[in-house]
């Protein structure tokens, strides 16, 4: 391409009497970096990253354990819910059988008090009943006695009550 | 570049030269280059991302540890599921070759830098530094058994000559592709953006269509800076897979 | 450069030598469609394969690299 190349004839990648100088700073170069490396910075860098793997795997654990915790405190929650419930239930339980016995106590005075004052009510039924039939019996006497009497026919008193008294008894028969 | 005699003069292999940063012009073995002052500029970018982007060995990241840590886990991670778990005591070694050559693709692309990694002596020396560890490791890990990865056993056996002598060009073979793939991708991506700024700046008013080529060119060479660092890795990966569980 | 015909035929040479980065053209795009259409058909394997992309890619574009170092030297270093 050019006419004249230079100093170095051609490529200056074949010039064989820079080559022992490349290496030997190639070798230097790479021992420093290989010491540098080997040395300060991959040990570095890998406990960075182990240290942090292990507070990962740490975190996951205690998050483990959390929600362990968790699930135990629900299920204490639910039970101690469940217990009060129940709990609950039964003091409904015994205020509802309380109640029930003293509502049975009360009706069952009551009946009693209503059988007793029925019972009396009836007795002074059946007084009343028996002295009205006396009456009618003694009204009867009394107008069979001035029927006879108005009759013109004179009997005897005991007769004529014990006729009264007969029919009264096929009447009421 | 300057143009001597009016005529289009663009020199795309001078970027690579190799150059004395203080006066003179002989590149002696301890002499200080630009090849030194870029490799150290790669090794305090290298320190920066990791050294002091994790100096806060904080539980939850800032950005820059966090950056540290994906390059960490990304390595890791191809080392452990390419070559096997056994392999993981190889990851200083493979995460050194990666960052360096991340970084040095890297930093090469930033105009007038010089890439340290589009020479052939630095990859062949990368490459040849893997090729070394991994027949070590095969015949240190599986003895006499290691040679068991030329000699392939589900094939037939009036074939298995041909196979082994292919198996073991191709097993030599690997250093030199290993290297020429990286120096010759990072080479050939600069040399071309240099062709493209030349033409820009010859074209005069013109000069637009080259810049915006450049700028396109310039983003793929982005990506392959990256994925010539991935790839480099994942073949020593590979590599090291076959040293440490020969069979096929 | 005139009546220079070393120098015509290294130019030849290396724009027949870049043909050969075609080829490599050529082989990364197969790859690439492959593994595109694989990963259509059952996308759910395609994240454990990008591996295994990136692999054949590197050696695919390895070759044509290749080429493209031998057109360098021819141009440069013969």
């Amino acid at each position: 391409m050019a006419e004249d190349t230079g100093t170095s004839a051609g490529m200056p990648q074949l010039d064989f009497s820079t080559f022992p100088n490349q290496i030997l700073w190639l070798a230097v170069t790479l021992i420093v970096l290989y010491l540098i490396l080997s040395r300060v910075a991959l040990p570095r860098i890998g406990s960075v990253l182990a240290e942090r793997a292990g507070t990962i795997s740490n975190d996951i654990a205690a998050a483990e354990t959390y929600k362990v915790q968790a699930a135990e405190a629900e299920a204490a929650y639910h039970k101690a819910l469940e217990d009060a419930r129940s709990a609950a239930a039964k003091v409904v339980q015994q205020a509802r059988a309380d109640i029930q016995a003293d509502l049975d106590a009360a009706i069952a005075k009551a009946d009693a008090e209503i059988a007793a004052r029925s019972a009396e009510s009836e007795k002074k039924i059946a007084a009343i009943r028996e002295s009205a039939d006396a009456a009618v019996a003694d009204v009867a006497r009394d107008a069979a006695r001035e029927i006879v009497a108005v009759f013109g026919v004179i009997a005897e008193a005991a007769a004529v009550d014990a006729a009264v008294d007969q029919r009264l008894k096929q009447g009421a028969a | 570049m300057a143009e001597a005699n009016g005529g289009l003069v663009i020199r795309p292999m001078d970027q690579f030269e190799v150059r004395p940063l203080f006066g003179g012009d002989m590149v002696g073995l301890f002499t200080i280059t630009n090849v030194t002052l870029w490799m150290a500029l790669t090794v305090v970018a290298v320190s920066l991302l990791m050294v002091v982007g994790s100096r806060g060995r904080a539980l939850v990241p800032t950005r820059s540890q966090s950056m540290a840590e994906l390059t960490y886990s990304f390595i890791y991670k191809m080392v452990e599921d390419v070559a096997g778990r056994d392999a993981v005591r190889f990851f200083p070694y493979i995460i050194t070759l990666f960052l360096f050559v991340l970084f040095a693709n890297l930093l090469g692309l930033i105009p007038f830098a010089f890439t340290t990694t589009s020479h052939i002596a630095v990859t062949a020396v990368l490459a040849l530094a893997v090729f070394i560890t991994v027949t070590i490791t095969g015949f240190v890990v599986n003895g006499a058994a290691f040679l068991k990865l030329f000699w392939v056993d589900s094939a037939p056996l009036a074939l298995r000559p041909v196979l082994a002598l292919i198996e073991l060009v191709s097993y030599f073979v690997r250093p030199v592709s290993h290297s020429i793939r990286l120096a010759g991708a990072m080479m050939a991506g600069h040399a071309v953006a240099k062709v493209f700024a030349g033409f820009a700046g010859a074209l005069g008013v013109a000069f637009v269509i080259p810049v915006l080529a450049v700028t396109a060119l310039y983003a793929l060479e982005l990506l392959v800076a990256v994925i010539q660092a991935y790839v480099f890795t994942i073949l020593t990966c590979v590599y090291l897979k076959d040293a440490l569980h020969p069979s096929h | 450069m005139e009546g220079d015909l070393a120098n015509m035929g290294k130019y030849i040479g290396v724009g027949l030598t870049a043909i050969g980065m075609g080829g490599a053209a050529i082989g990364v795009g197969n790859i690439a469609g492959n593994f595109l259409a694989g990963a259509l058909r059952n996308p759910s394997a395609a994240a454990g394969q990008t591996a295994m992309l990136f692999i054949g890619i590197a050696f695919a574009e390895a070759l044509g690299i290749f080429s493209f170092l031998v057109a360098l030297l021819l141009m440069f270093a013969v």
